[in-house]
């Protein structure tokens, strides 16, 4: 028995919002492979639940005007299986294919994944490439945010108590030509958690790089963009000088820290490898298209 | 207490549960389906793996209610009613595939969806595709390469060393 001291059953967004409002400290639960794992470490901030389970409302998935909208609720399987995440932002379905194993990829959901604000999220960094506005559902009404800035620090996002995180809105019009890849560093290629996580999105023109977004998890205290680095890459043509300004650069973005996983140094050289090779992955990608 | 309908291994139930209860829990204390193991409880190892309306799934990290309305499978419900073994329980056996077995129920649910969702393509499934679908499972004693096996068993494939096994467990 999961020590839940109260449990409430949404049957929609809007119930949802009410009912988190209505019952201060309440917290919500979707795919549960995070929520019910902390109740077992008997976390008592998770004891009052809002269930948003399979919300039907919160597994849209819809294209249209040059947008793709992904809702919170779609599991990291129905995520990697959307057509439309294959052929327009493929980088989202590699980044979900790292998440756990296949049982915790069944239920757990991308919302889930970024509103619990994890250091390591396995889709963050390629969101944070992919720049989606999140659309968000409060009482007064549905806003939007950037990714960046969403992570305030870990574990924590800029979501109120009585909102809810509806889904992931993609400019597809605006990531025509970004080539972009992900790779997740961990001791184990399943069921483990990310030492270092790197998504670099490519777009070239003429020859040289007209915008780099480069993002990593576990590389400081939230998941980051790294803008130094970036600016860096302006105009440069796409060879080993030009990656080893943006490396350099990039030891003054991310903050690793040492854990029992890995020291500071081994993440800095970890963050300092991928970068480069998920430049060059990204840039690969974006002379195939994607 | 919330009521709770349930086809479990193509029998209906209807239950009242408390919302609390895992679905673990309700198969495992109230229909004695002691085939789901109950293992780490945080949805690392696998042990408590069911179908799902066919998508394995962790019974432990999922509340009962959550299964409301769908089609549940464990490991009592692979074998024919005579008891005859599943071709993928037979195959387990014959690349001797088991050991302690307390894994064994959870990786037998993942190879029998694993088998139905690739029926149309068994030639051209890859062992990095195998190792890829069960790596949601731990198994401390057999060290997965007689699991990986039984799955090509199960595929209908050849596997050196299978018949060897199944002299020794007879």
């Amino acid at each position: 028995m999961f020590d839940i001291q109260h449990y409430y059953k949404a049957e929609s967004i809007a119930q949802a919002v009410e009912m988190l409002a209505a019952h201060p400290g309440s917290r919500l639960v979707a795919g549960g492979t995070d929520v019910l794992v902390k109740l077992r470490h008997f976390d008592d901030k998770f004891t009052r639940l809002v269930d948003i389970h399979a919300l039907p409302e919160l597994k849209k998935i819809a294209a249209q005007d040059g947008k793709l909208f992904l809702g919170s609720g779609l599991t990291f399987a129905e995520t990697m299986a959307c057509e439309a995440v294959t052929q327009y932002i493929p980088v989202l379905a590699e980044a979900c294919a790292t998440v756990a194993g296949p049982q915790i990829r069944n239920m757990g959901t991308i919302g889930g994944n970024i509103a619990n604000g994890a250091v390591s999220a396995d889709t963050a960094a390629a969101l944070l490439v992919l720049e989606p506005m999140l659309v968000i559902q409060g009482r007064e009404g549905v806003r939007r945010a950037a990714m960046e800035g969403f992570h305030t620090g870990p574990g924590q996002v800029a979501l109120a108590a009585d909102e809810v995180l509806l889904g992931f809105e993609f400019d597809l019009a605006g990531l025509k030509g970004l080539g972009a890849a992900y790779y997740k560093y961990a001791m184990r290629s399943a069921m483990d958690i990310a030492t270092i996580g790197c998504a670099a999105g490519v777009k070239m023109e003429g020859g040289r790089i007209a915008d780099l977004r480069l993002a990593f998890t576990v590389a400081a205290p939230t998941p980051l963009r790294c803008r130094r680095a970036e600016a860096a890459s302006l105009n440069q043509p796409l060879n080993d000088a030009a990656v080893a300004k943006i490396i350099a650069a990039l030891e003054e973005d991310v903050q690793p820290r040492t854990s029992w996983r890995a020291t500071r140094e081994f993440r800095m050289r970890i963050i300092k490898t991928l970068a480069g090779r998920m430049i060059a992955a990204a840039a690969e990608g974006a002379k195939r298209g994607n | 207490m919330v009521k709770l309908k349930l086809h479990v291994n193509g029998r209906d139930y209807e239950l009242d549960v408390d919302p609390r209860e895992s679905l673990l829990t309700v198969l495992r204390d109230r229909l004695g389906l002691i085939g789901v193991k109950k293992s780490c409880g945080v949805g690392e190892c696998g042990a408590c793996t069911v179908l799902l309306n066919g998508v394995p799934t962790d019974s432990c990290l999922t509340l009962a209610v959550w299964a409301e309305g769908q089609c549940v499978r464990t490991v009592e419900g692979v074998a024919r009613p005579e008891g005859e073994l599943s071709p993928v329980q037979r195959a387990y056996v014959e690349a001797g595939a088991v050991q302690c077995g307390f894994c064994t129920p959870g990786l037998v649910m993942t190879t029998t969806a694993f088998l139905e969702q690739n029926k149309d393509r068994l030639a051209s499934v890859t062992r990095e595709e195998i190792k890829r679908a069960h790596a949601g499972h731990l198994c401390r004693c057999t060290g997965y390469e007689m699991i990986t096996e039984a799955v090509e068993l199960a595929l209908g494939r050849e596997v050196k060393g299978a018949a060897e096994c199944l002299e020794i467990s007879k």
